[in-house]
């Protein structure tokens, strides 16, 4: 009986092909506040934003950094404990090459258009998306909805995202 | 191929639905593309874009991304998403018989 059922399954028809549905709603948790880890989920976001679909981003632990206003022009590229720089990690911890692979970053970003992470949050605002400040974060951090960007709507609970997700893909970054 | 039918012509378009040839492309078409699309009847907000659309990619070769329609067209992010609402980082280009957009911004 096991072989006939795995027979079956084996062999899909037409009819019971699954069907590829759109996605119609993209949830990003960004926990990282490095220039390099901030980008992919804000681009990801807009990039949902741009083809119909709805964004909400959640910004916790680290990633809080990319929605504090003192902290979101100043995000760095990490030299230390990051293989794909390609440099030995002893030479990364040396004085200034934090600003340096910021730096070069920036301006990599700058050729392809890609705006720095002030504008991104702006345009992502503008464009409908729903940000969201971690309450649990802000708490450890000891900060206020004051010290976020105003683009934050509202600081929530872990669970109050899961709400807020409903229907949605979700990414953690 | 699937094809569209605009006002007795025949438009040919790829896969997603963008124009194959966008020498061919007319106001007319446009407004056909535009209900298709999801969107409304076009006003003389969206031709803004849309003519945006096709004198920039005339000039650079490719079609404009979204930042660039915000940035240049006189029509900013916000309204933008206003008027084509199902998306516009892939709607004022189809509008306009241009290809789908390159960029991610």
């Amino acid at each position: 009986m096991n072989a006939n059922v795995t027979a079956q399954i084996s062999e899909p028809t037409e009819a019971t092909a699954p069907e590829r549905k759109p996605i119609e709603h993209l949830s990003v948790i960004i926990s990282k506040g490095t220039l390099d880890m901030a980008y992919p989920g804000l681009i990801m976001a807009n990039a949902a934003r741009m083809s119909g679909i709805d964004a909400t981003l959640f910004f916790t632990f680290w990633g809080l950094d990319v929605v504090t206003e003192s902290r979101i022009d100043h995000l760095h590229v990490p030299t230390v404990g990051n293989p794909s720089m390609h440099i030995p990690t002893m030479l990364g911890g040396l004085p200034g090459m934090e600003s340096v692979a910021t730096e070069v970053m920036k301006k990599e970003m700058d050729k392809l258009d890609i705006p720095p992470v002030r504008e991104m949050i702006e345009i992502l605002s503008d464009s409908g998306a729903r940000l969201f400040g971690c309450q649990m974060a802000m708490d450890m951090f000891k900060r206020t909805k004051e010290d976020l960007v105003p683009q934050v709507q509202d600081v929530i609970t872990a669970m109050d995202f899961f709400e807020e997700s409903a229907g949605a893909q979700v990414l953690f970054i | 191929m699937p094809v569209l039918e605009a006002k007795g012509n025949e438009v040919e378009l790829d896969g997603d639905g963008f124009m194959v040839d966008s020498s061919k492309w007319t106001p007319e078409i446009a407004e056909v593309l535009a209900e298709g699309a999801g969107v409304g009847p076009l006003t003389e907000r969206h031709w803004k874009v849309i003519t945006f659309c096709r004198e920039d990619a005339a000039q650079v070769g490719q079609p404009p991304g979204l930042r660039r329609i915000s940035k240049l067209s006189g029509v900013g992010t916000k309204e933008l998403y206003q008027l084509f609402p199902k998306g516009p980082g892939k709607l004022a280009a189809k509008i306009a018989g241009l290809p789908k957009p390159k960029g991610c911004i």
